[in-house]
């Protein structure tokens, strides 16, 4: 009888650990045929090419102008870190550790651009950007971009905030030290690891965020993922070796910094920061 | 004095310099642009003041659009959530095989949708490995279409909506005090009535909160209903019909009214999960740590 009960248990963890490793195995298949038809010079109905070639990367560089896609998405996800770290950093603190009225309220406001889809608010958000002219610029991209990345960094920094000893604080203030100098003699010193955590969370998503980009860009402030979409979009009109070489650009690009990303935060964190919020908030 | 009521609401110049950068940015570019789509849906380039939302219910082209997006969001959340609970809680100890497979299904969901989109047009496609390793097999000999169509839109977001579900599950499985299962275990539990009786009334508040944020992910898909469905008819989703109306039609006040309309079916759904979630679970919430 139990020794069934046993089996039975077996045989369904099995299945499940078979569910996901094949799960796994075919993103990864996906991937390596991403790259492989991106090194493919024909590759028509066999396993493998007929031969490997670089051209397509040049190819891909020169149609897609992935030159000045690059540098518009460096200066878009460079700007929305700073500017997401040095708005985002001082407001997890005061929700850290004071207590005023409304707190609440502002805790909502934070929640809801992470919890209500970008395409959702991105639509309104898009109509009222295109009549204050910003709309298609740069400046609207970064700005469309940091409402989902400042919540961000607020919820992800506000445990780091919580774990700092507020005597300290106390001790410097004691000393005549103003909020300011605390921030920058005592808080920001001992905070570097969450922040650089934090940076690198928004960095890895923004580059990633295709909805409010592509809603706000114009011609020249697209980003590579919207770059991306356009170049699938008319695949038709493009040898799909060079889309599939693109991708493979966009795909280093992201892996890197995740990869960076993961040695500095659980992978969880990624996705559920959200979540003990919005529990903590349910009751 | 009145300063100084300012002062006793916490509300000091402290507070205010350190919070009111976010809250202003918030409110300018998040609560405006919804306060003012709100506004804008019921001010229709002509016609009544509900002209927008009358036209959205009477034409099929469009009332279709949110049927659609239901058909597809609602059996991929259940799918992706019925899925992930068993393995998150089959992986639920810290193994080295927990730990890489956590870090490897971060990956899907950091590449987006678009990237999915291009790999599955290239793996999936008629020509591709899919396809050949099945016909190698004399598995399946016909055509293969995985692409273009509802089934491929339902893949995409299968592959990017459970491992998002999968790691929010596991980050509450694993925040369930293991002590409590082992309990029962000496009191003669196996793992099938640890999960059903310590588990899953721990994890139920979890997993509607899980529910709502995959449907309302699924629910608001875009990319890939353009790339890999069929934008033109079966997967045309309702995000797809407020970007049309927005940018090709450049009318703003319906392409709010579909945005309202669609913000709104999601708000339907997340209360009734989380409605339900209050009928059947009753005891302390999310009291699973220490």
């Amino acid at each position: 009888m139990n020794d069934r009960r046993h089996w039975i248990y077996s045989a369904w963890s099995g299945l499940l650990l078979g569910l996901m490793t094949l799960f796994v195995l075919n993103i990864g298949l996906m991937v390596a045929a991403v790259a492989t038809n991106s090194f493919a010079r024909r590759w028509l109905g066999t396993w493998l090419p007929d031969g490997y070639t670089t051209n397509w990367y040049v190819a891909a560089w020169k149609e897609f102008q992935l030159g000045d896609v690059l540098w518009v998405t460096a200066e878009v996800v460079l700007t929305v870190v700073l500017l997401s770290i040095a708005i985002g950093v001082p407001a997890a603190y005061a929700l850290a550790r004071k207590t005023f009225r409304g707190k609440q309220l502002v805790m909502l406001l934070i929640l809801l651009p992470l919890i209500i889809p970008p395409i959702t608010y991105g639509i309104p958000m898009a109509t009222v950007m295109y009549q204050a002219h910003l709309g298609g610029t740069l400046y609207g991209v970064i700005l469309a971009n940091l409402v989902p990345a400042l919540p961000f960094v607020i919820l992800v920094m506000t445990p780091f905030i919580e774990q700092i000893d507020p005597t300290l604080e106390s001790a410097a203030r004691v000393f005549g030290a103003n909020t300011l100098r605390i921030f920058w003699h005592v808080l920001i010193p001992l905070l570097m690891p969450g922040i650089l955590a934090a940076s690198l969370l928004v960095l890895v998503r923004t580059i990633a965020m295709f909805e409010l980009t592509f809603l706000t860009a114009g011609p020249d402030s697209q980003t590579l993922v919207v770059a991306l979409y356009y170049a699938v979009f008319a695949a038709g009109v493009r040898a799909p070796q060079s889309v599939d070489a693109m991708a493979i650009v966009y795909m280093a690009l992201t892996l890197v910094w995740l990869l960076i990303a993961l040695r500095f935060v659980n992978p969880t964190q990624l996705v559920s920061r959200v979540k003990d919020q919005t529990t903590a908030g349910a009751h | 004095m009145n300063a100084q009521a300012f002062a006793r609401s916490g509300w000091g110049t402290d507070t205010l310099l350190l919070v009111g950068p976010a809250v202003l940015f918030l409110v300018l570019f998040f609560v405006y642009p919804f306060a003012y789509g709100f506004w804008l849906s019921f001010t229709p380039a002509e016609g009544a003041w509900t002209a927008n939302y009358q036209k959205f219910f009477s034409d099929e082209h469009l009332w279709r659009t949110l049927i659609i997006t239901f058909q597809l969001a609602l059996p991929v959340t259940i799918l992706n959530v019925a899925l992930a609970l068993p393995i998150a809680f089959q992986l639920r100890r810290k193994t080295r095989y927990q730990r890489w497979m956590t870090a490897i299904l971060v990956i899907p969901i950091t590449l987006g949708t678009v990237l999915i989109a291009e790999g599955m047009l290239t793996y999936l496609g008629p020509k591709g490995w899919l396809a050949q390793f099945l016909s190698l097999f004399h598995v399946y000999d016909g055509p293969i279409r995985l692409t273009h169509n509802f089934i491929g839109v339902v893949i995409s977001l299968v592959i990017s909506g459970f491992p998002f579900a999968f790691l929010l599950i596991l980050s509450y499985v694993t925040g369930i005090d293991p002590v409590l299962a082992r309990a029962a275990a000496t009191l003669g539990a196996g793992p099938f009535n640890q999960f059903r009786h310590i588990y899953l009334p721990l994890l139920a508040p979890g997993l509607a909160t899980t529910f709502c944020l995959a449907f309302v992910q699924a629910f608001s898909v875009f990319p890939s209903a353009v790339l890999v469905g069929a934008p033109s008819g079966p997967t045309r989703v309702i995000s797809l019909a407020a970007y049309e109306a927005a940018f090709e039609q450049y009318d703003y006040s319906m392409a709010s009214a579909v945005a309202m309309i669609m913000g709104f079916a999601q708000l339907i759904v997340v209360v009734a999960v989380l409605g339900l979630r209050h009928a059947f679970y009753r005891g302390p919430a999310g009291g699973a740590k220490g």
